[in-house]
């Protein structure tokens, strides 16, 4: 007696899509991809082609790295001119200096000064310097973030309480291909002078993204 | 030697290629400048196919004035968009 196979998000079935049907945000078909990750898994392990436990090393790896790398890096950059100038150079080569490894692809800092401010955003999917930073917040890969921060930037920027001055450049960076970005934040007054382990902590996701300022 | 060169005026094309391409709607038919040549890197057009991509290709990260891009922009006209352009979808304009 076969098992009935789950029953596949509709945007697979034959049925012909309204290609201009608003996108809806959620878990359309979770349950089908969940369900199918599972069964995959269990046959792997059946078959001893994966141990117990190999997948958690492999997601302990993935979410390892975290906010703090990007933070460590600004606190640095803040604190020193000349690494904030190497940093904007070569961000990869500037990270592995402090012992952090950007592996998927080239990192590009994107520096904010008085005259302008950086935003990050990938329109095609949710390219994201995963390696340095983890894995992205779930409004970064939102539809209506992606689609929204490259046609009305200083709209979203407002929602999430950045009201920019019009003389300041709103730059908006989409990563959509072999690079990923980070934004270098403007440091706070006197910045420079305070330990490391005081600054890692005022550094936010946000102002990694570029959704907030310091 | 890469084609363009940072400062190079240039042009996105529209190809009309189906399937996976990495380059959004909204950039075709728009003109922009040259910011630097990022590197050379595998076609990830093929690469999502399960091809090799090779040779590598050129990439450009290109920028735009927004109220180009968008001719109904309703913010600053010093706001502007960059964005990683492969070779094969840009002319010189």
């Amino acid at each position: 007696m076969p098992i009935p196979s789950p029953v596949p998000p509709s945007r697979f079935s034959a049925d012909a899509v309204d290609p201009k049907r608003p996108v809806v945000e959620g878990h359309d078909g979770a349950d089908y991809y969940a369900l199918m990750t599972e069964a995959l898994h269990k046959i792997l392990l059946e078959k001893q082609l994966l141990a117990q436990g190999d997948t958690d090393r492999v997601i302990a790896a993935l979410e390892a790295p975290n906010v703090t790398w990007g933070a460590r890096i600004v606190a640095e950059a803040w604190r020193d001119a000349a690494y904030a100038e190497r940093l904007v150079a070569d961000g990869s080569k500037a990270a592995a200096e402090l012992g952090f490894k950007i592996k998927e692809a080239k990192l590009v800092v994107v520096r904010n000064t008085p005259a302008l401010h950086n935003v990050i955003v990938c329109t095609l999917c949710s390219c994201y310097p995963r390696s340095l930073l983890g894995q992205p917040p779930w409004w970064y890969i939102s539809k209506n973030y992606r689609a929204r921060t490259v046609r009305e930037p200083r709209a979203v920027l407002a929602e999430f309480g950045l009201d920019l001055p019009a003389d300041v450049e709103v730059r908006v960076h989409d990563s959509n291909a072999d690079m990923r970005y980070l934004v270098l934040p403007m440091a706070p007054e006197g910045a420079a002078d305070w330990p490391v382990e005081k600054l890692i902590p005022l550094v936010t996701r946000h102002m990694l993204v570029g959704t907030a300022v310091a | 030697m890469p084609r363009f060169q940072p400062g190079d005026t240039v042009r996105v094309l529209d190809l009309g290629k189906p399937g996976h391409v990495r380059i959004p709607f909204f950039v075709r038919h728009k003109t922009g400048v040259v910011e630097r040549h990022c590197g050379a890197y595998a076609n990830p057009e093929e690469l999502g196919y399960g091809r090799p991509g090779l040779p590598p290709i050129d990439l450009y990260r290109v920028h735009f004035r927004q109220d180009h891009l968008w001719p109904d922009y309703t913010g600053p006209a010093n706001d502007t968009l960059e964005i990683e352009v492969y070779d094969h979808w840009l002319a010189p304009a």
